[in-house]
């Protein structure tokens, strides 16, 4: 058996609510629907999960979750750290879970009012109960630098001074999100493509990113469904293989503010990610023919094309103007609309997409795709998938 | 006067009040509420279309009204049943009131207040406050009279528990000099706290560092056991593992390492917008902070900076850079 986790667990089931700014009802009830919609589509009976993993911050407790749906008991249950970081981290306890025979069907699950109740873009001004403070924060908070806009601008800005790049080439990321979206019928800007004047025309929130840097803030859940294989090939889809799920934190991290690099113009721990997918599932960049790359903030997915080795340090723009992340180019990403245009769920969506290119059912569907590259939140200690046909 | 064994007495029962609550939390009567914010914001000329205009706001970072933060005590007032309660006591505080005007002690005059504010408060949100009697003075002569200052701290929480913010209110029980005497605005009736900026949470590891901001230092940590210099800092040095350490200070000569200019969203304490820098300070390490007294416009990266230490009007020190002339 290999020492990997290469093949040791397969993804079964996607399920979401619709993603909306007000969902009208508790951010359990979103849990549940999701869940529930990932299991229908799986094929499998609630009884029979036996492990559920979601992120920290996540408000909706397994247990409850699992009281809802009639699932009776839980092996196992973990939960991982580090905001949007955490997306496809949740989906390697699960295939550790399962490739250790700890649980048979895992449920990784997120879902909240992030638009209608808690905001991650108003910032954090101060300590508050249910969110302890952590200390890096009195660093930055007392200058009045507390929302994650004003974390990643920080970086932007040291990005275009070190290799050149311009406002319009973190617009052209959001042009193409959004170019994406608007075919996409779940998404929040169906219909909504914007031109790359839009972008610069749209205000500043913090310079160097406009509006239009900026993903959206949403209600709404999605949950996966993780099993072995074996169980995956007799269900009602063929299995989407997790053919390698790696997490990084590389050296002087911190959470959205790592400054204290030599270099801040690069995301290490996406490279440290992306050398363990690399050498878990035995592939390469051009084994890869789509790619959903976590986008809160435009400016953060240059460097993640250039750690995960789809171009050279400091070509991401040109590797963009040509034309290479939007459909019919060499690597489209975030074919649903990414956080900018379809919802933002912590990065959750985005592992669905990768699901559904798989699959074939993508509705902005990459032709012949083998693998695909989905990451989890930049700025943070962070997480990354291949996930590929069975 | 009271007999030094009377007053000997009052004392022992009024310091006893030290560290109570007034009574168990009170979660107000009303939730955040429209008709509430709309009364409010009429009597404080308050104009704002976050709390006021239900189109607007939604189009606002808020998302949707707010209450203004300075309403945040309005919520869990008690109403007028508390208006007779200093001669039947309601709660430890009316009951610590009335040992002093039982003592002589008769008059009351509010000196002062603080509040901090951790996020904007939505409708339908539910307000407790927990409210604790956190000092009471030695006896002192005011222009009023001799009195006790007495502190009471207001925890206030939302329907989850999470901290909304504080304040605190510190008042006068004195026996006046000349009684009936109204007391004039000259004797530092309460005035609302001006909003100030957010402040660090402080621990072990930090305080010290802000300390000496307030000294009027820019200090870096310095390893004990190898010398190297670490900001921010941390317990345990990450090159040779010691835990030994001093601080050094800082020359404030720097350069511009990168920068931001905050415009959005905009929240009180600060003027926008804000350019937050982080600086390569000369002797080696990079620190977090902002840039004053320099057209945002004309800010760029590799600028020569010099950080001095700001003292805000609430006598947090922190350091702020400013465009260096003397750059050779
Ligand atoms: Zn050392």
């Amino acid at each position: 058996m290999s020492r990997t986790l290469a093949d040791r667990a397969a993804i079964a089931g996607i399920g979401a609510t619709e993603f909306s700014k007000k969902s009208g009802r508790t951010p359990l009830q979103l849990a549940v629907e999701a869940t529930r919609a990932a299991l229908e589509d799986a094929g499998i009976a609630a009884a029979e999960v036996d492990g559920m993993v979601s992120f920290t911050g996540d408000q909706n407790a397994e247990t409850e979750i699992a009281r809802c749906l009639g699932i009776p008991r839980l092996t196992h249950f973990s939960r991982i750290h580090y905001g949007g970081g955490a997306a496809c981290a949740t989906i390697q306890q699960a295939a550790m879970a399962v490739a250790t025979g700890i649980s048979e069907v895992v449920v990784a699950y997120r879902a909240f009012n992030e638009r209608s109740e808690r905001r991650f873009g108003a910032g954090r001004q101060g300590p508050t109960a249910d969110v302890p403070v952590p200390l890096p924060t009195n660093w930055y908070a007392p200058f009045g630098f507390v929302t994650p806009a004003s974390w990643v601008a920080m970086f932007a800005r040291r990005y275009m001074h070190e290799y050149n790049a311009s406002s319009e080439d973190f617009g052209r990321v959001s042009v193409a999100d959004r170019k994406h979206a608007a075919t996409n019928p779940k998404a929040w800007f169906y219909e909504q493509p914007i031109t790359l004047e839009d972008h610069q025309e749209s205000r500043w929130i913090v310079e160097p990113l406009h509006l239009l840097d900026c993903c959206q803030e949403s209600d709404g859940g999605v949950a996966i469904v993780v099993t072995s294989p074996e169980r995956a090939r007799d269900l009602a889809h063929p299995p989407v293989m997790i053919r390698a799920a790696a997490q990084g934190a590389s050296s002087d991290q911190e959470t959205m503010t790592s400054y204290y690099r030599d270099d801040i113009a690069g995301l290490p721990e996406m490279g440290l990610v992306g050398d363990q997918l690399w050498a878990q599932s035995g592939l390469g960049p051009d084994d890869i023919q789509t790619a959903i790359l976590y986008d809160h903030f435009t400016p953060f997915v240059l460097p993640q094309l250039e750690e995960l080795g789809f171009c050279e340090r400091g070509e991401a723009r040109h590797f963009i103007a040509d034309g290479n992340i939007e459909l019919g180019g060499r690597l489209p990403i975030n074919t649903n609309g990414g956080q900018l245009g379809e919802a933002y769920i912590h990065g959750m969506n985005g592992i669905a997409e990768g699901v559904r290119q798989v699959r074939g059912s993508a509705v902005n569907q990459v032709e012949d795709v083998d693998h695909v590259v989905v990451t989890a939140g930049t700025g943070v200690p962070t997480s990354a998938l291949i996930l590929g046909r069975a | 006067m009271l007999s030094a064994e009377k007053k000997k007495e009052l004392e022992e029962a009024i310091y006893a009040f030290v560290g109570k609550p007034i009574g168990p939390p009170f979660t107000g009567r009303d939730v955040v509420n429209e008709p509430m914010i709309r009364q409010w914001c009429d009597a404080m000329g308050e104009t704002s279309p976050n709390y006021l205009d239900a189109v607007a706001a939604e189009k606002s970072p808020h998302g949707g009204i707010v209450a203004p933060p300075m309403m945040l005590q309005a919520w869990v007032m008690q109403g007028w049943e508390m208006h007779e309660g200093y001669d039947e006591p309601k709660n430890e505080e009316h009951r610590l009131h009335k040992l002093l005007t039982d003592a002589g002690y008769e008059g009351v005059l509010g000196t002062d207040t603080e509040q901090s504010f951790s996020r904007y408060l939505r409708l339908g949100d539910a307000v407790t406050a927990d409210t604790v009697i956190e000092h009471i003075s030695e006896e002192k002569a005011t222009g009023a009279g001799v009195g006790y200052f007495i502190t009471t701290r207001a925890t206030f929480t939302d329907q989850n528990g999470a901290e909304l913010g504080w304040m605190t209110f510190r008042v006068l029980k004195f026996i006046p000099n000349q009684p009936q005497q109204a007391a004039s605005d000259d004797d530092g009736a309460a005035q609302p706290a001006k909003p100030a900026r957010i402040k660090p949470p402080m621990g072990h590891d930090n305080s010290w560092w802000w300390q000496a901001c307030t000294d009027g230092k820019i200090q870096i940590q310095r390893c004990g056991g190898c010398e190297k210099l670490r900001h921010p800092p941390r317990p345990m040095c990450g090159a040779c593992g010691s835990m030994e350490w001093d601080a050094v200070e800082s020359s404030g000569r720097g350069t511009l390492h990168t920068y931001t200019v905050i415009h959005y969203p905009q929240f009180p304490g600060y003027e926008f917008p804000i350019i937050a820098a982080l600086v390569d300070l000369e002797e080696g390490v990079r620190m977090m902070s902002s840039i004053s007294g320099c057209d945002y416009e004309k800010v760029e990266i590799g600028m020569p900076l010099q950080g001095v230490i700001h003292e805000d009007e609430d006598g947090f020190a922190l350091p702020i850079f400013r465009p260096r002339e003397d750059s050779q």
